[in-house]
Parts: C-alpha cells; sequence; structure tokens
C-alpha cells in the first residue's frame, strides 16, 4: 500500500500537540481550578453582561446586513455579465487579505466627527465612530466574505432546469425566487451567516479601534478578556473566554443542525 | 428568451447596489490608509518607515510570518497526506481539531498561550530556571502566528487530495515507488496550486494578525512589536501619518496577496481541467 | 386542402453564435398526436422542443400552436407540459408541493388544487407519496412525479426532453410502455426528444429525425424503416453495413448506377451453411465469417463478400458457423443511396418471382 503513514500520523501528531492541544488542555486545566462561585459571579458581573450584549447586537446586526448583502453580491458576481466583475469578485477577499488593525484605524479615522466619512453624517447627528454603529460597521467589513464565498459556489451550481421548469408553469421570477432557488441556497446562506457571526463575536482588531471601549456601552467582550489580562486576573480572563467558547461553539452546533436536516432533504434519508 | 437573465433594470439596479457596497465598505478603507499616509509628502512617510523601531516592527512581522509558513507548510503536508491517503481511527478528531483555530477568537488564542507558558503554569519554574522566556517574549509571537494560521495550509490541500483519491499512489506503490517519490512524481503535481494558495493566505494573515499578537507581546517597543502592534502604538499616541504609514505597507501586500490569489486560482482551476 | 395542425413550425432558424441549431424547420403534428424527435446528439432536436416550449426564440420563422402564432408568447402562457431530462423535480418541496406548483402559480382554489393532485397521483400510480421529497423516490417514481406536475396544470401540448434517460436500463422498458399508455389515456399532443431509435420506434406514433439542425425524415415508423428517404436515415435506422458498388452482388446487377452506395440490415440477409439448400442460388453471393459474436437471442456475424463487410445474424438454435468458414449469403434487399435521395432495392430474385419456377 501507499507508504509513510507512520511517519505522517507522528509529525501530525506531534505539532498538532504542540500548537493545538496542549494550550487547549492548559485551558481546561486552568478552567477546573475556577471556583465555582468565583466563575459565576465573574461571568455575571454587570460589566461583563452588558459586554454580552453589545456584542451579540452588533455581531447579529452586522452578520443580517451580510447575509442580505453578501446574498445579492453572490447572485449579481454569479448571474450578471458586466465589466469589471473580475475585479470585483477579487475585492471580496480585501477583509481576509488586509489586517484588521489596519482596517481598523482606516474605519475609525474615516468616521470619526471631523474625518471624511464621519464628518457627512455628524451633519445628520449620526455619529458612527466610538458607539456601537462603528462597531457594526467594523464587523461588516470583515463578515462580508463569509457570506459571499459561501453562497456562490451553491448559486453556481442550480440546475437552469429548475428555474425553466417553474417559469413554464407560469411563475414569476419573485416565486421562483422565493420557492425553488431560497431553499437551494438557504444552507449556504446559513453557513455563510453563522461563519460571519462566530467571527464577528471573537473579532478584536478591527473592532478595538473604533468601539471607543466605553464600558457599558461600547466595551466587547474580547476586550473585556484583553483588560482583565493586562491586570493579570487570569480567572477572570478565563471564565469570560470560555462563555464566549461556549457560545462559539453553540452557534456553530446550531449551524450544523440546520444543514443536516436540509441536507437530509436532499439526501433523501428520512 | 434566457430564463437566467434578469431584466435589465433590475440587473443594473443589483449590480450598482453591490459595487457601491464593496467600494464604500471594503476599498475606501484600503484607499484612504494610502491617502492618509503620504498626506504630509513622502518625507514624513519616509520617516515613519525607516524609523528604527519600525524597521524593528517590519523584522519581527517577517520572522513570525517565515515561522508560521515553515511550521504550516511542513504540517500542511504531512497532515493532508495522512488524512487522505490512509483510514484510521481518530481520523475525524485530528481534523476537527486542525480546524479548531478558525473557530477560536483571537484573543483566547492569545489566552491558552499565557495559561499554558505564564506565570501561573507548571511549566513556569522549568522555563524559568532554564532561562527561556515564551510569553512577552518572540517565541510567545511566534507561536501565537502559528497558532492561527494553523488550517490555513492543510485546509487548501484536504479537498483537493480528497477528491483525487488514492488510485495514482496506490499504482506508483504497486510499481515499486517509495514514499518521497511518490509525493514528488505523483502527488504534487495536483496539489501544487492548492499549495501555493495556501502559503499566500497563511502569510496574509500571519501578518496581520493582531489579536493574539497583542495579548502574547507586553507591548515591549523594539523588541516584541509586530506591525500591527507597532501601528496601534503610532495610533493611539496620536502619530497618525506614522501609523498610516506603516499601514500603507501593509496595504500594499494586501493587494499583492489579492493579486497573487486570483492568479493562483485562475492556475489552480485550469490545472483540474 | 390543407392540413389542420395543431402544432407547427414554420421555416424556423435558430443560432447560437456560429452555431446553427436549426435549419429551415418545418413541420405539422396533428392533435392527440405522439411525435417522438429522434437524432444523435448535437442534430438539434433539443432546440425544436425548447423552441415550442418559449424558453428559446427562433431567430426567424414561425411557431403555431392551436392555430395561433405563439412566437411572442412566453413559456408560461403558451398551455405547455414540460418534462425535463433529469426532471428538475424542486427538492426541497415535497411531492404534493411540487404537483401542486403549476396550480398555486395559477392561483388555483385550494380545494381545487387538492383535487387535482389526488387525481393526479392516482394517475401515476403514486398516491400515498405526497409527503416525500423527490430524493426519496426511485428514478422511476420521480419520473412519474415530473409526469404528473406537467400534466396536473392541464396542459394542451406535452413536451418530453429524454424523458428515460435518466432511469436505468430495466426500469426504461417499463416506462416507456407506462407513458405510451398514460399518454394516449390522457390524450394529450405530446413530443417526446430520444437519441434511442428502439425508444422512438417503440413509443411513437410519428417520428421526426433530425441530423445537423436538419430535419431528414417525418413519418410512421414503419415508414422510417421501410421507406428511408436520405441516406442518413437509412444509416442511422437499424445495425446496418455499408457497401460500396451494390450492383456486384448476386440479385442487384439490374440496379442503376445513380447510387453507388447501399445500407445492407441484418434483417434483409440470410446466411446459410454450404451444406444447407439454397433458394436462388443464382443470386446468392458466397462470403468468409469473419467474425462472430454472441448477441444474447442471436449470433451477430461479419461476412466478407466480395470485398465488403456486412453485418447478419444467426439464430441461436441453427447449427453454428465458425470463423474462416465458407457460407452462403442472400441478400434481400438494400437501400441505395445516392448524395441525396434513398431507394429501396429487392434482390432480383423476389423482384422478379417468375425466375424461381424453372
Amino acid at each position: 500500500m501507499i507508504p509513510g503513514f507512520g511517519l505522517s500520523l507522528g509529525v501530525t501528531v506531534t505539532i498538532l500537540s504542540l500548537i493545538v492541544v496542549i494550550p487547549l488542555c492548559s485551558l481546561v486545566i486552568f478552567s477546573a481550578q475556577l471556583s465555582f462561585a468565583d466563575f459565576i459571579k465573574t461571568i455575571t458581573s454587570e460589566r461583563v453582561l452588558a459586554s454580552y450584549k453589545v456584542s451579540f447586537l452588533t455581531a447579529l446586526i452586522a452578520s443580517l446586513i451580510n447575509a442580505g448583502m453578501g446574498l445579492i453580491i453572490a447572485w449579481v458576481l454569479v448571474r450578471y455579465q458586466f465589466p469589471g466583475k473580475r475585479i470585483m469578485d477579487g475585492m471580496i477577499e480585501i477583509p481576509f487579505a488586509l489586517p484588521t488593525a489596519v482596517a481598523g484605524i482606516s474605519l475609525t479615522h474615516m468616521t470619526v466627527d471631523n474625518g471624511w466619512v464621519g464628518g457627512f453624517f455628524a451633519k445628520f447627528g449620526i455619529h458612527i465612530a466610538y458607539t456601537r454603529v462603528g462597531i457594526t460597521l467594523a464587523l461588516v467589513f470583515i463578515g462580508i466574505p463569509f457570506v459571499v464565498r459561501s453562497v456562490q459556489p451553491v448559486l453556481e451550481k442550480i440546475d437552469v432546469q429548475y428555474e425553466e421548469a417553474a417559469s413554464i408553469m407560469g411563475a414569476s421570477r419573485i416565486y421562483t425566487f422565493r420557492r425553488v432557488i431560497m431553499p437551494e441556497i438557504m444552507p449556504a446562506l446559513v453557513a455563510g451567516f453563522t461563519m460571519a457571526f462566530a467571527r464577528s463575536l471573537g473579532e478584536y482588531g478591527s473592532v478595538v479601534f473604533i468601539a471607543g471601549n466605553t464600558p457599558f456601552y461600547t466595551e466587547i467582550t474580547p476586550l473585556l478578556i484583553m483588560s482583565k489580562l493586562q491586570e493579570y486576573d487570569y480567572a477572570s480572563a478565563t471564565s469570560i473566554a470560555l462563555v464566549m467558547l461556549a457560545a462559539a461553539f453553540l452557534i456553530l452546533f446550531i449551524s450544523a443542525v440546520v444543514q443536516s436536516r436540509t441536507s437530509k432533504i436532499v439526501s433523501g434519508i428520512q | 428568451m434566457n430564463q437566467r437573465n434578469d431584466s435589465g433594470a433590475v440587473k443594473w439596479l443589483l449590480i450598482v447596489v453591490s459595487a457601491a457596497f464593496l467600494i464604500v465598505m471594503l476599498v475606501l478603507p484600503l484607499i484612504y490608509v494610502l491617502i492618509t499616509a503620504f498626506r504630509e509628502g513622502i518625507q514624513p512617510f519616509l520617516a515613519a518607515v525607516t524609523d528604527q523601531y519600525a524597521l524593528k516592527s517590519i523584522q519581527l512581522t517577517l520572522e513570525a510570518t517565515v515561522f508560521a509558513v515553515i511550521t504550516n507548510t511542513i504540517f500542511g503536508l504531512f497532515a493532508a497526506w495522512c488524512i487522505t491517503k490512509f483510514n484510521f481511527k481518530g481520523k475525524k478528531i485530528i481534523s476537527t481539531l486542525i480546524d479548531l483555530p478558525l473557530t477560536v477568537s483571537p484573543i483566547i488564542a492569545g489566552l491558552i498561550f499565557v495559561l499554558t507558558y505564564g506565570r501561573q503554569s507548571i511549566l513556569y519554574p522549568y522555563l524559568k530556571s532554564a532561562h527561556i522566556s515564551i510569553i512577552y517574549a518572540v517565541p510567545g509571537i511566534v507561536m501565537a502566528t502559528i497558532f492561527v494560521t494553523f488550517p490555513f495550509i492543510s485546509r487548501e490541500l484536504i479537498p483537493v487530495l480528497t477528491a483525487q483519491g488514492t488510485d495514482e499512489e496506490e499504482a506508483a506503490a504497486l510499481m515499486g515507488a517509495g514514499g518521497w517519490t511518490i509525493f514528488r512524481r505523483v502527488t504534487f503535481p495536483h496539489i501544487k496550486w492548492a499549495f501555493l494558495y495556501g502559503i499566500v493566505l497563511c502569510s496574509a494573515r500571519a501578518m496581520g494578525e493582531f489579536g493574539a499578537v497583542s495579548v502574547l507581546s507586553g507591548h515591549l517597543r523594539g523588541k516584541t512589536n509586530t506591525m500591527p502592534l507597532y501601528i496601534e502604538l503610532l495610533y493611539q499616541g496620536y502619530d497618525f501619518t506614522g501609523a498610516f504609514a506603516i499601514s500603507s505597507i501593509l496595504v500594499v501586500m494586501a493587494i499583492i496577496i489579492l493579486i497573487l490569489r486570483s492568479v493562483l486560482e485562475y492556475r489552480g482551476k485550469k490545472n483540474e481541467e | 386542402m390543407e392540413h389542420t395542425y395543431y402544432v407547427e413550425m414554420r421555416d424556423v432558424n435558430k443560432s447560437f453564435g456560429s452555431f446553427q441549431a436549426s435549419k429551415d424547420i418545418n413541420f405539422g403534428i396533428e392533435k392527440g398526436k405522439l411525435i417522438g424527435l429522434l437524432g444523435p446528439s448535437g442534430s438539434g432536436k433539443t432546440t425544436i422542443l425548447r423552441m415550442l416550449a418559449g424558453l428559446e426564440t427562433a431567430d426567424t420563422g414561425d411557431i403555431i400552436i392551436d392555430g395561433k402564432i405563439v412566437n411572442d408568447v412566453p413559456a408560461s402562457k403558451r398551455g405547455i407540459g414540460f418534462v425535463f431530462q433529469s426532471y428538475a423535480l424542486f427538492r426541497y418541496l415535497t411531492v404534493y408541493e411540487n404537483v401542486a406548483f403549476g396550480l398555486k402559480v395559477q392561483k388555483w382554489p385550494k380545494e381545487k388544487v387538492r383535487e387535482r393532485v389526488t387525481e393526479m397521483l392516482e394517475l401515476v400510480g403514486l398516491t400515498g407519496l405526497e409527503k416525500r421529497y423527490p430524493n426519496q423516490l426511485s428514478g422511476g417514481q420521480r419520473q412519474r412525479i415530473a409526469f404528473a406536475r406537467a400534466l396536473a396544470p392541464q396542459p394542451q401540448l406535452l413536451l418530453l426532453d429524454e424523458p428515460f434517460a435518466a432511469v436505468d436500463a430495466k426500469v426504461r422498458q417499463e416506462l416507456r410502455s407506462w407513458l405510451r399508455e398514460m399518454i394516449s389515456s390522457v390524450g394529450v399532443t405530446s413530443i417526446f426528444v430520444t437519441h434511442d431509435q428502439d425508444e422512438a420506434i417503440e413509443v411513437a406514433d410519428e417520428i421526426i429525425i433530425t441530423n445537423q439542425g436538419r430535419i431528414e425524415q417525418i413519418g410512421t415508423p414503419k415508414d422510417i424503416y421501410k421507406q428511408p428517404v436520405t441516406p442518413f436515415v437509412a444509416q442511422f435506422i437499424g445495425q446496418s453495413s455499408i457497401v460500396e458498388h451494390f450492383q456486384r452482388f448476386a440479385g442487384f446487377e439490374h440496379a442503376n448506377d445513380a447510387a453507388t452506395y447501399a445500407v445492407v440490415r441484418p434483417e434483409y440477409v440470410s446466411v446459410t451453411k454450404k451444406k444447407e439448400y439454397v433458394r436462388y442460388p443464382i443470386h446468392t453471393e458466397e462470403g468468409i465469417v469473419e467474425q462472430t459474436a454472441f448477441r444474447g437471442s442471436e449470433i451477430e456475424l461479419k461476412i466478407r463478400v466480395k470485398d465488403a463487410v456486412i453485418k447478419a445474424n444467426r439464430l441461436l438454435d441453427d447449427e453454428p458457423v465458425s470463423v474462416g468458414e465458407t457460407v452462403n449469403v442472400f441478400i434481400y434487399r438494400v437501400y441505395a443511396f445516392d448524395d441525396t435521395k434513398a431507394y429501396v432495392i429487392e434482390n432480383n430474385a423476389l423482384a422478379n418471382p417468375n425466375s424461381v419456377i424453372i
């Protein structure tokens, strides 16, 4: 048979252990030493609860915007021919290629009340930088490629026959989209949405500059972990981190359930 | 009447909405960096990027990136080989663990390294007596960078190798070819473009990593500041020109990466056909 | 007196870029008929079907359905049902919702929709599967659902694109006769596309043969089989071999010289061993067996006669012939053709019955 099993497994497991498993184990070991009462007290303190709310709300709104815009952009990129299409396709990757800190300072500097963009909105009394609007904006920036790249390949694969069949039977474009195309791309859209959402919850670099970090108002949970760490309060930092990890896994779990439900319909298993 | 075409009005409306969104949300921040970097002319820009701390940060970023790419390349190739060419117990666990760093917030990534090598760790006394410092030092930064970019290369390779199957390798093995020969002559040509693509993604993320590195650096200017950390330092010190000047280097890198990406993706698609 | 056709195409042309998919298409179909559009792949048969459906527009010419020119009528208003090659059943809708789709779109009242769907599922024999999803059905069941969905809105014309291509060979046979009965019981004018001549011959009332964008011949299966009018049809239908200068074969010396090629079909060739009785000795050739192959119910032979190779069959029960053996070959008839036309030419022994009574 093919050679190299022992060697490749050995190298894989060794590096995996050093980089991922051992650090994770130390998280588990350290968590086990936390006192339960302190844990509960830390994660339910008012400031921490407020940070969950900020993180959750901004991440949710940003991901919803991304789901909508991502769907439109994926549709445009798959279905239409127009000049500049390839460039537009390349633009989608900017958030993956541009360091988050750079995006963060750029967005902040643009949207402060005397900045290029912020100045315009400030006239109408809308403030972007150092508000939740600013956090949402940064999360929209980092989340958009997840949705587009998730929906695009699925949309490409939809057989044109479905739409032809619907149109012969007299369905309008909108009805066809709603009843025939939407169910096809829904799993991918949900996957893209959850990836963007999970990423947004944990995002730090692009948000920390624009958030202004006012406790109870624009303090996100990752930032709170960061400040606990800077105070060498490892117990609190770890407690809050565990809540965040739990939330991330819960989101991914829900997404997986949704995916498997729809894939059952497609694979024909009851 | 082609059923796939919407009427002209709907089509152009959607194109314009998409283009406007992307230009405002994604392209504008990128261009803004370049403009702001040169707003006060070329002289302040040059001064900012040739500052000794700036040069130090560029050097550290390059170091961390090189380490991350090398480690993840070795890991990616072996892991992809072992996962796609063999069946064994625990395969699912390994693939789940490989992807795990993607779902973990960068701050938490930093945290777990602090817990592993920091003052409260059981390893700490040994590290101290051996005079090895990891936390708030270069090794910590390198490790965090490796962690956050960990799956980038293997994730590109695994799907390609899965699609390719094991027939060709088995045929080569039956004819007596050794492991290295099989890999070089049979397997590698299939994964060449995906592999390069993975390296590009890995470098991009490694250069730009902020959160995890931020936790581990301790912000020692000139010693443990990578470019993104140095940018933060300058920005918070209200040295906007300096911050945007260093940023502009990363923006140019990002643009190069985007171009490389689209070239590699195109070559990869052609390779499959 | 002009025929009253239900569906008609007049001088239709269609190009995709530089590729001309349809050239001067003219045909008419009577109401209630089941028509097979037969041709090799790329011959333009699917384009014809899609133009009838309104999924493609003709560049020139008229498409007429039920006396009205429908060139500018959108697909949804033409009153047609369409069964797609891979059925295009909506994967995320149940069987019930799939069949009801067209009715709901046309705003049928709920009660009527229920009645009609129930009726359709009864018709295709799949009552009780309403709540299933398409991927929980077998290939044959999916085909029936696609058929029910197309027929539910009571179309006047049913179009089927390679309706049996996606099911396996065993089910295909069963579905063919089922479809034939179903269509005649519903009484809807139907056109189906196929590349399988057996399918067309078995199922269709009339066959339209296409080749390279043109219609080669229109006729009943029997006409097409027995009286091919073009060289293409002569070669395309049946398992044939083509011979040059067929006039050199015994029994065909009388044929005129205009046609130099002829199609010889195995069913019109009789092969006998040297010792067996020969009925028309002077009209029989000798040949050498080059190849024998077992084909289930028959033995297929390739026999060299003069310098041509002819395919022929012998029954399993006949005494076997072996490779290299010299045998008698009697050719009953050939389809001779020149560049544009095909003719049937009988062996002189049969054309002139007196010659055998000596």
